[in-house]
Order: structure tokens, then sequence, then C-alpha cells
């Protein structure tokens, strides 16, 4: 679904990420763990299309298409959604109405009609549900006022609305609590399907005890200088970053 | 609903203003300049009383002593009010009984404007009253309201057919002294809208009066006057849009509002003059006095989107006169590319237990420049007297400008008044935020705007706001780079 080749990718003169290679299948689980300022969100960034970051050298593939030339919109109507660590607030506009918004422009890059409202209540009304969310909050101003957990259950929110083929998850855990970290990952656990593959990017081992990787990869210095499967998280969680930053020299 | 969804997005498509188009019809046009003779001749033209004509005279006495005022934070090259022609009527002039007889290009034009009559009709509840150039052309619905006892009717027939009221209100409000746009208005006014609410009646449908500018070089001079007797509600809505021209256009109209005892009056407007091109060329010049009388208990809302002219100087005002009555101000001011707005509102605490809103938001695209201008003025009699005002300001780029100038004038010390103001910028986070969830830039601005501006979008009679939302879409187009 996903391949990433050889990505150098910056801003100005300063290079964040060093050549990344990576390749996402379709129904897998990849975790991306990695001391702060990594790179970690400039990747999801650069996936996601965001154009402030000059892709310097490298591809970022979506099934099989060079995404170099494809707008952020675009690639979101191909399916590409990213959860924000710091999700942007929009004063007036409602959860409601930003969401229908999304689901329509979606539908009409791909040729659609708009989604008629009594189906578009019901799908609101079940993941809505799905993800323990109080029916009056999605008449609030998106983002406005959330705390940080709000935010980041909004976000999955509009995941589960979106249902998209990609999904990357940057640091959605942090800010939730113990309850919330649970129904959050439920909600992910349920939309996952052998036909889409989440990124899920995170800083701590709990998260990955929900939801459970295929892979996990450390991310330092704009560089993955380790892949594994779910139990490096452990080790990682035990031993720190430091023996792996000694590794990346070597 | 107006506009679907696919008719809005076409529209979107429309770079240039699309209501560019210049009608071909004969005119019965004066002179171009200004003196007491064509002052008689206008009044002679339109069959005025002695008195009228009397007062428009001694309206332009005062003008001639007048100075073209200085302080708006705009700038613009001053009209030559000798080298306009300040009447104009549509040639083929016999009062229509219906539709049918009604000029097939004027037809044809408001078919352009996406106002034609028939349309107007059938959107429900709205009684139309258009203004082509000078003369009212087509007046609808008129007879629901007469059996309420509502008048609504051209200024022109008013001061005909009810010269008593129009005797009794007109310049009672707004003096023919007030200023020099006021003073000019009241010497050449070639028409407007009048309309009376008798004593309790609630009038049953939204009245609306449709402006435009058509005849090359002839500046519109509108008069309007609304009376509303005790007890009685009425919601008058005006809206706009003007063809392109390379010429500027002066329009200086007078809008008058009394609300007497108990009434109510919901003034809401949306305004789509012709801004000028992207270089700052053409474009109407708007200088415009609206004002408000409220006795005791009334209530007058302005609510105004202004999203057109190359100039525009405009403060909706409420004398806030008899106890515990209640002014209101709701306003959207859009400039872009070169456009200059000085606008505000002007809220005069008279009488006790008196209450205003001000409601305040500025959007400055391209290299335009904005600014809100206040003045809450509390009477040393007014005890209690409350206002509350907020002024947001939301900048695209880094060449447009903001500028909110408040003054307070409090003389009484009961007096409690809030003011708040933002200012905000559309940022790239956001806009990237809503790219990621599939919603294009432009399409990301529309709605960023719109959330800025429901507060006041929601003021607005509904079919207006489809209206209002979509003139803020198409008025932003392109404005990002
Ligand atoms: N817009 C920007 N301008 C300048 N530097 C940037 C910009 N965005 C990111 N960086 C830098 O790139 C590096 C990687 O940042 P990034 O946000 O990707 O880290 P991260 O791995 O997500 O960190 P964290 O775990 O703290 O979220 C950091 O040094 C950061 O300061
Ligand atoms: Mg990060």
């Amino acid at each position: 679904m996903l391949k990433i080749t050889d990505l150098h990718a910056g801003i100005e003169d300063k290079e964040i990420l060093k050549g990344i290679n990576l390749e996402v299948n379709a129904g897998e689980v990849h975790a991306i763990m990695g001391p702060n300022g990594s790179g970690k969100s400039t990747l999801s960034a650069v996936i996601a299309g965001k154009e402030e970051f000059e892709v310097t050298k490298g591809s970022v593939e979506l099934n099989g298409e060079d995404l170099d030339e494809v707008s952020p919109e675009e690639r979101a109507h191909k399916g590409v959604f990213l959860s924000f660590q710091y999700p942007v607030e929009i004063p007036g506009v409602s959860v409601t109405n930003f969401i229908k918004t999304a689901i329509n422009e979606s539908r009409k890059a791909r040729g659609l009609e708009e989604m008629p409202a009594n189906k578009m209540l019901k799908l609101i009304r079940e993941k809505s549900e799905l993800l323990d969310i109080d029916r009056r909050f999605l008449s609030r101003s998106l983002n406005e006022g959330f705390s940080g957990g709000e935010k980041k259950r909004n976000e999955i929110f509009q995941m589960a609305m979106l249902e998209p083929k990609l999904a990357i998850l940057d640091e959605t855990d942090s800010g939730l609590d113990i309850d919330a970290l649970r129904i959050v990952a439920n909600g992910v656990n349920k939309l996952k399907s052998k036909d889409n593959a989440v990124i899920v990017i995170t800083h701590y081992q709990r998260l990955l005890e929900y939801i459970v990787p295929d892979f996990v990869h450390v991310l330092h210095n704009g560089k993955i200088v380790k892949s594994g499967g779910k139990e490096l998280a452990l080790e990682l969680e035990e031993k720190g970053y430091d023996w792996l930053k000694n590794e990346a020299v070597v | 609903m107006a506009y679907t969804e696919e008719e809005l997005k076409k529209e979107l498509e429309t770079k240039e203003y699309e209501y560019g188009f210049y009608t071909d019809i004969e005119s019965d046009t004066l002179p171009v300049g200004l003196n007491e003779d064509i002052i008689i001749a206008i009044s002679k033209k339109k069959e005025e009383p002695e008195w009228m004509t009397l007062w428009r005279l001694e309206a332009f006495k005062y003008w001639k002593e007048m100075e073209e005022p200085e302080w708006a934070n705009v700038h613009y090259k001053k009209p030559d009010f000798q080298s306009i022609s300040y009447y104009s009527a549509p040639n083929k002039k016999p009062k229509y009984n219906s539709l049918d007889e009604v000029d097939p290009e004027l037809l044809e034009t408001f078919k352009k404007l996406g106002i034609s009559v028939d349309e107007q009709k059938k959107l429900a509840g709205v009684a139309v009253d258009i203004v082509m150039d000078s003369v009212s052309v087509a007046t609808t619905f008129k007879k629901t309201l007469a059996e309420k006892g509502i008048i609504f009717c051209s200024i022109s027939e008013a001061i005909k057919e009810h010269p008593e009221l129009v005797k009794k209100y007109i310049g009672s409000v707004v003096p023919k002294r007030d200023n020099f746009y006021a003073a000019l208005n009241s010497a050449v006014f070639s028409d407007g809208s009048f309309c009376y609410i008798p004593k309790g009646v609630k009038c049953p449908m939204e009245l609306s009066t449709y402006f435009r500018i058509n005849q090359a070089g002839t500046g519109q001079f509108e008069r309007t006057l609304v009376i509303a007797d005790e007890g009685s509600y009425v919601s008058y809505l005006e809206g706009c849009t003007a063809p392109s021209r390379d010429e500027n256009q002066l329009h200086a109209a007078v809008v008058e509002l009394i609300a007497l005892d108990d009434a109510e009056i919901k003034y809401s407007t949306v305004q789509n003059w012709f801004p000028g091109d992207k270089e700052g060329k053409g474009g109407v010049y708007n200088f415009v006095t609206k004002r408000g009388l409220c006795e005791k208990n009334a209530k007058i809302s302005w609510t105004q989107v202004e999203t057109g002219s190359a100039v525009t100087w405009k403060y909706p005002s409420c004398i806030l006169k008899g106890d515990n009555s209640i002014g209101e101000f709701y306003s959207i001011a859009v400039t872009n590319n070169f456009q200059q707005a000085d606008t505000g509102t002007k809220m005069i605490h008279l009488g006790k237990n008196t209450r205003s809103t001000i409601i305040s938001k500025g959007i400055s695209a391209g290299k335009s420049q904005n600014s809100y201008r206040g003045l809450v003025q509390v009477n040393s009699r007014a005890e209690n007297a409350r206002n509350f005002s907020q002024c947001d300001s939301l900048l695209m780029g880094n060449e447009c400008g903001a500028h909110t100038f408040p003054y307070i004038e409090a003389k009484n010390k009961t007096a409690q008044i809030e003011h708040e103001a933002t200012t905000s910028k559309i940022g790239e986070d956001q806009i990237f935020y809503c790219n990621q969830r599939g919603i294009d830039t432009e399409k990301a601005i529309a709605l960023i705007v719109n959330g800025f501006s429901k507060e006041v979008l929601n003021k607005l009679p509904m079919e207006f706001a489809v209206e209002a939302q979509k003139l803020l879409e198409i008025s932003l187009e392109g404005s990002v780079g």
C-alpha cells in the first residue's frame, strides 16, 4: 500500500528526514517510535503532502503511484488520513459541519453524489457511539476550547467517519486518560481490516498493548535505525533509546 | 433555498465579477451638473408637491456650504459633483400592472442578476420593490400588504399618496444638514422605498428591495424611510449589485428608520457592488447615512454583509431615545484587492435602561484596508445603559490591513460598556488541516470565513443568509495564492 524509498525531506536548508525506507502493506499495523525531534511528525506530514516540507530525494508511493505531484486533498481522497499530534482549531465551524464537508468533498472527487442528510446523521450517530462521544460535543466549534483528550478523540471520530485506507495516528495517545485510551484503541481496532493499514506514532508501549503492531520501527535523527516485532517496543520501554543511538553511529 | 451546491460551485469558478454587464435601455437623463434649476427639474419630473421642492432646495443650500468629510480612513479621488447627471429613469415608463408589460430587456437583466421578479415572486414571503436606476419599475405583493394596512411603495409615490407621513418623518432622523452626503441626497434623491407598518401589525413577510445602478455616469441617491408604528414589527431586506464600469460611480443613500413605542425593525443588507478590478480600477463609491430612532421599548437591528464597493463609508446607527429601547448592529465587511472600507456604527443612548450590542466582523484580503469605527455614547440621563461590543478581524495574507477605532463617551456613571477585539489570521496550519481532510484550499477558506462570520450570518433571514454566504465566497476567491 505505502512504499517509502530513500526519502529525504526538510525545510529550507535543514534536512529533517535523511533517507527513510518503509513499506506498509494492507492489513498491517506499524508502530513508529523515537525520541523527540527525531522526525516522526515530519514523516507523517510529508506522507500527507504538506507543501511546507521539501522532498529533496527519494519517493513516497501509494498503491504504486508516486505521490510527488499529488496535492494533500487528493491524497486524502485516495484514502490517506492523518490524526494530528496538534489538531487545529477552526472557530465557528462545528464538528458536524466540518466532517460533512470533508465527506462530501471526498465523494465529489470520486464522482459521487453528496451523502443524503439522513445517511449522514445515521453515520454520525453510529461512529459517535463507537467512540463514546456525547452528541452535544458535535455541535461545538472544531477543536475550539477542546481539552487535549477531546481533541484526540475527535481526530479518531473523523477517521471513523472517513474510513481511510491508510491512517497515520501521530501521538493520538498522549493526552488521553486511561479509559479514553481504551475506547479510542478499541475504536481503531474495530475499524481495522485486511484492506487498510495503520501507522501508529507513539512514545508509549501502553497504546501498543491495545493496538498490537505487526512491526515496530525506531526513528532517530531522520532515519529508521531499527525495526522489529512488537517485542521491540517492550525493549525500548525498558532500555530507552540510548543504546540505539550508539547503534546508529555504527 | 435559492442556491444548490452545484450552482454555488459554478459561481465559484467564475473569477471575474460576473454581474459586469450593461443593459441598453433608453433612458431619460437630465444634463450633468448640479444647481437649483436641476433640483427643480428633478422635483418636477417626479410631479412632487411644492413643499417637497422647497425641502430639496433648502437641503441644497446647506450642501453648498458644507465640505466633504476627510476623516474616514479611506483614500479616493473625490467625485466631481458637477459632472454627474442627477436623474435618470428608464424611458418606457408607464406603471406596469403585470410583468408581461415590462421591457423584456429589463427582465433579461433581472434574470442575469439572478433576481428576476418571477423568481422573487416564487421565493415565499418576499415582496419585491425593485429600484432600477432611479424609478421603481415593479412592485409585487402589494395587495397582501394592503390588506393589513401596510404601505410599501416607492418614496415618490409616498410623497404623492401619503404626504402627511412623509412630511412628518422625512429628515426627522437624518436631518438635511446632518452631513455632506446626506445633504446632497436630500437635495437630489431620485427614488427609494417607503414603508409604513400600522399600530400593532406584524408584517407577515420579509420586505425586500433590490437596488442597482445601471446608467453610465449617473450617481444613485436613494432615500428610504421605514416607519414602524406602535407595537408593530417589520423585517426589511436590502440587497444590491451593479454592472462593472470603468469610471467610478457614486452612491449616496439615506435610510431613516423610525420605531415607535414597542415596535421592532430588522433591517438587513447584503451589499455587492462592483468593488473595482484586481488593479483597483472602477468600482462604486458608497457613502451612506443610515440611522434609526427608537422610542420607548422599541428595538432596531441593523445586519449587514458588505462585500462590494471600491470605497465604503457607512455607519448604520441607532438613537436609543426611549427608555428600555434596544439597538443592535451585526456586520460583516469583506475587503479584497484594493477595496477600502470604513464602516461601523453609532449607538446613542439617551433613554434609561437602553441596551446596545455591536458585533463586527472584518475580513481583509489582498491589498485592502478594512476599518471599524464605532461610537458608543451614553447621555447623562441614560441611567443603566449597557453596551457590548465585539470587533473581530480576520486577515488573509500580509498585505492587507485591519483597523479598529472604538470611541466611548459615557456621561453617566451607571453605564456598563464592554469592548472586546480580536485579530486572527487564516493560518497555513488551518488550511493544511482542511486539505488533509480532503477539502481544497478555496473551500477551506470559505469554511473558515463562514465560521468566523457565523454569529452575524445567523442574524440574517434564511433566504438572505444563503445568498450572503455565497457572496462571501465569491468575493474572496483567488485571494490566497
Ligand atoms: N516547520 C519547521 N521549521 C523548522 N524546523 C522544523 C519544522 N518542523 C519540524 N522541524 C524540526 O524537525 C525536527 C523533527 O521534528 P518532528 O516534529 O518531526 O519531531 P517528532 O519526532 O515528531 O518529535 P515529537 O516526539 O516531539 O513529536 C525537529 O528538530 C524540529 O524542530
Ligand atoms: Mg511529533
